[in-house]
């Protein structure tokens, strides 16, 4: 038995290794995903009054401190047993959209577009994001446009694009003027041009990546996300919808409070990334997929007419559940474009600067569960207090760790497939920690941990020697 | 008149009162000299050592809070000196407790954040003790978090001397001090405590709160108390 490790896998948020073990034939035996950083939020933030849990696990992440904030308050306002006001919800919503519009720009264009665009073989010093702007100037432009758009927004609504205090239990605190709403709807039409021609590009890109869809994780898992009892995807106020493999529903309309009837928790002993799986299944049977590819195969809709068209088109050419995980960039995509929809469809509407934005209540109920989809996936809080308010436990279950299961799948997929011998070829590399990316895993979120980003591949011997070693 | 004095303060001569302190006359002649612990009509009791001054004749650093003026002292108020110390008291409150900015209630309107920036406090030199400290939220509107406390006891005055209710106190000793109700009961349980919120208001820092205001968000309104201080006649 022989090992390669890579370690770090680079352009993913968090830091993580991967261990692939190889027989005496040098073929595959085995792989490891390994998340190797710990954080600790659910323990520290006990004793803390609840209502400054938005802001406290905000922190927990950079890039989708909205989501946090947002599943927070929801479980906030659980514990108070209020229900936002209208115009409240509307802003949380509107600051989701310019969330997910952004961290999809972010992962698409600054992550994995060098690996798409440039060629999962191209030179390693040139194949990231500055190499991106080397190449390809336009692409590399639409998508620093598309990050700053959502950005901007973010900071027009919360007046910080990072850990803004704007959302807080009961709602929002502070109304929407018409100038901040006026400076999103300028910029507006110019973002959903980029995300479009973006679309239509990848769409294009298609063909060269044949042998790369076909291994990418195409395994049939599983599928979670949240809808309206309609159908149409809502990433605020969805309820938790499960899908077998080939489209069937399996739980249909749980609420957020419901949440641990149909997820278990199973700890790893190699990971900090707990593995969540379908209850009803079991571990690991119940694996299941979350994130912007799982949403399309849950959702009949999403509700805008740009993102339906493509979604259909989408549908038509690849069928009406998609396994592939490398389909992932192309939902993202498709979700980018629903994103600024909703978002111009949010601000048409005349309520949106009501001044009403936010319920005041004390503690009504001692638990309290907030789900909403984060750009990754489901995300779950889950809080119980005292009757004075203080944090008594915590659970959360965010996005990535939904996807654990079927990571280490995907990457024991890949390494089959393109991994052979003892010598580790820098392609084979770049592809496993691609596949990663495609599911645009953030670790830090899942483990609640701390660090940069990083991923190491290693290749391990039948003897458990350490072959080979390296950084992606 | 007997009781007008005159005191040299960073080279200009003021007039002042006898029974002034060194801080009072300083203030009436515009000089800035930092604080933190002292508040207007409450009894001063130089705990935070922020506004040490230099007295010519004298070989140590005096408090300008409770160090009465004198005719004919001469005091420096602002010296690179002073405000090695003064940064160095402020990293040593920094460095002794758990103080978050960027989660606290009172972000951006802390007198000891404030402060800091004021003096040029761009990190700490010294190691974080990050001890457990508890969160009494017992109160029915308030909540004490002793990880933002810095110990200046303005809650214990303006509750001894303003609302006459003496519902807090200070135990143990140096670093375990701790600021505590009714001889050392929850909050929630005091039977003194008339829930005015006078301490909340003159809290420099997040450490008192009211419920429910999220980060950011706790504005502390001390004027009406220390107005009332005056009226009251003060130190008591």
């Amino acid at each position: 038995m022989r090992k390669i490790t890579i370690n770090p896998v680079t352009r993913i948020e968090g830091h993580a290794k991967i261990d692939i073990y190889l027989d005496d034939k040098g073929s595959v035996a085995d792989t490891q995903l390994h998340v190797t950083q710990i954080r600790g939020f659910e323990k520290f933030v006990e004793g803390r009054p609840f209502y400054e849990m938005p802001s406290i696990t905000a922190r927990i992440c950079g890039i989708c401190p909205i989501s946090h904030l947002l599943a927070s308050a929801k479980a906030c306002d659980a514990i108070m047993a209020v229900t936002p006001p209208e115009t409240g919800v509307k802003l949380r919503e509107l600051v989701h959209c310019a969330q997910m519009a952004q961290s999809h720009a972010l992962s698409f264009f600054y992550l994995s577009a060098p690996d798409l665009l440039l060629g999962f073989d191209s030179d390693p010093a040139l194949r990231n994001v500055f190499g991106l702007i080397d190449a390809d100037p336009q692409t590399a432009r639409a998508g620093v446009a598309l990050r700053k758009f959502g950005q901007d927004a973010i900071e027009a609504l919360a007046q910080e694009r990072i850990h803004s205090s704007w959302i807080v239990a009961g709602g929002v605190n502070a109304p929407l003027t018409a100038a901040a709403r006026d400076r999103i709807l300028a910029g507006l039409p110019g973002a959903r041009a980029l995300a479009g021609r973006t679309l239509e590009q990848f769409e294009g890109l298609l063909d060269r990546f044949a042998e790369e869809i076909a291994h990418f994780g195409s395994a049939p898992t599983l599928y979670a996300g949240l809808t309206n009892p309609a159908g149409t995807l809502d990433w605020y106020g969805g309820l938790l919808q499960f899908k077998d493999p080939a489209g069937g529903m399996l739980a249909k309309d749980v609420p957020a409070a419901d949440y641990a009837s149909v997820i278990g928790e199973a700890s790893q002993r190699d990971s900090y990334l707990k593995s969540p799986y379908y209850r009803p299944l079991g571990f690991p049977g119940g694996e299941y997929r979350v994130g912007p590819l799982a949403r399309l195969n849950v959702a009949e809709r999403l509700g805008t007419p740009e993102a339906d068209r493509k979604l259909a088109e989408f549908r038509q050419r690849f069928g009406p559940v998609v396994h592939g995980s490398f389909h992932y960039h192309y939902a993202r995509l498709i979700e980018l474009v629903h994103a600024l929809e909703k978002m111009e469809l949010l601000l048409a509407d005349p309520a949106i600067l009501d001044t009403h934005v936010r319920s005041h209540a004390a503690v009504n109920r001692l638990e309290g569960v907030g789900m909403i989809e984060a750009p990754r996936g489901v995300l779950i809080h889950h809080y119980k207090v005292d009757e004075k308010g203080a944090i008594r436990w915590v659970n959360l279950i965010v996005a990535t760790g939904h996807n654990s299961l079927a990571m280490n799948r995907s990457v024991a997929e890949v390494a089959r497939h393109f991994v052979h011998g003892a010598q580790i070829e820098e392609g084979m590399l770049n592809r496993v920690s691609a596949v990663v990316r495609a599911y645009d895993p953030c670790l830090s979120c899942s483990t609640h941990a701390d660090g940069t980003l990083d991923l190491e591949v290693a290749l391990i011997g039948a003897d458990g020697q350490v072959l080979d070693r390296r950084r992606a | 008149m007997a009781d007008k004095i005159s005191v040299r303060i960073d080279g200009e001569y003021v007039a002042a009162q006898q029974g002034q302190t060194i801080l009072e006359v300083a203030r009436a002649g515009g000089k800035f000299i930092p604080t933190l612990c002292w508040l207007e009509n409450l009894s001063p009791v130089g705990g935070c050592r922020l506004c040490i001054v230099e007295v010519s004749g004298v070989g140590r650093l005096l408090p300008a809070c409770t160090t009465p003026a004198q005719d004919g002292m001469s005091v420096t108020t602002n010296s690179e000196k002073l405000t090695q110390y003064r940064r160095m008291a402020l990293e040593f409150l920094f460095s002794e407790r758990n103080h978050q900015c960027a989660v606290c209630v009172s972000n951006n309107h802390c007198e000891l954040q404030s402060m800091a920036q004021r003096l040029g406090v761009t990190n700490v030199r010294y190691p974080y003790s990050f001890p457990k400290m508890r969160v009494d939220a017992s109160h029915e509107r308030y909540v004490l978090d002793h990880n933002r406390c810095i110990l200046c006891t303005r809650c214990v005055r303006v509750c001894a001397e303003v609302e006459g209710a003496r519902v807090w106190d200070v135990s143990g000793r140096g670093i375990h001090s701790l600021i505590v109700s009714d001889m050392n009961r929850p909050w929630g349980d005091s039977k003194t405590c008339t829930s005015c919120g006078k301490c909340v208001e003159v809290c420099p820092t997040g450490a008192l709160a009211e419920k429910g205001f999220g980060v950011e968000e706790m504005v502390k309104r001390d004027r009406k108390v220390r107005r009332l201080a005056g009226r009251r006649g003060g130190h008591v």
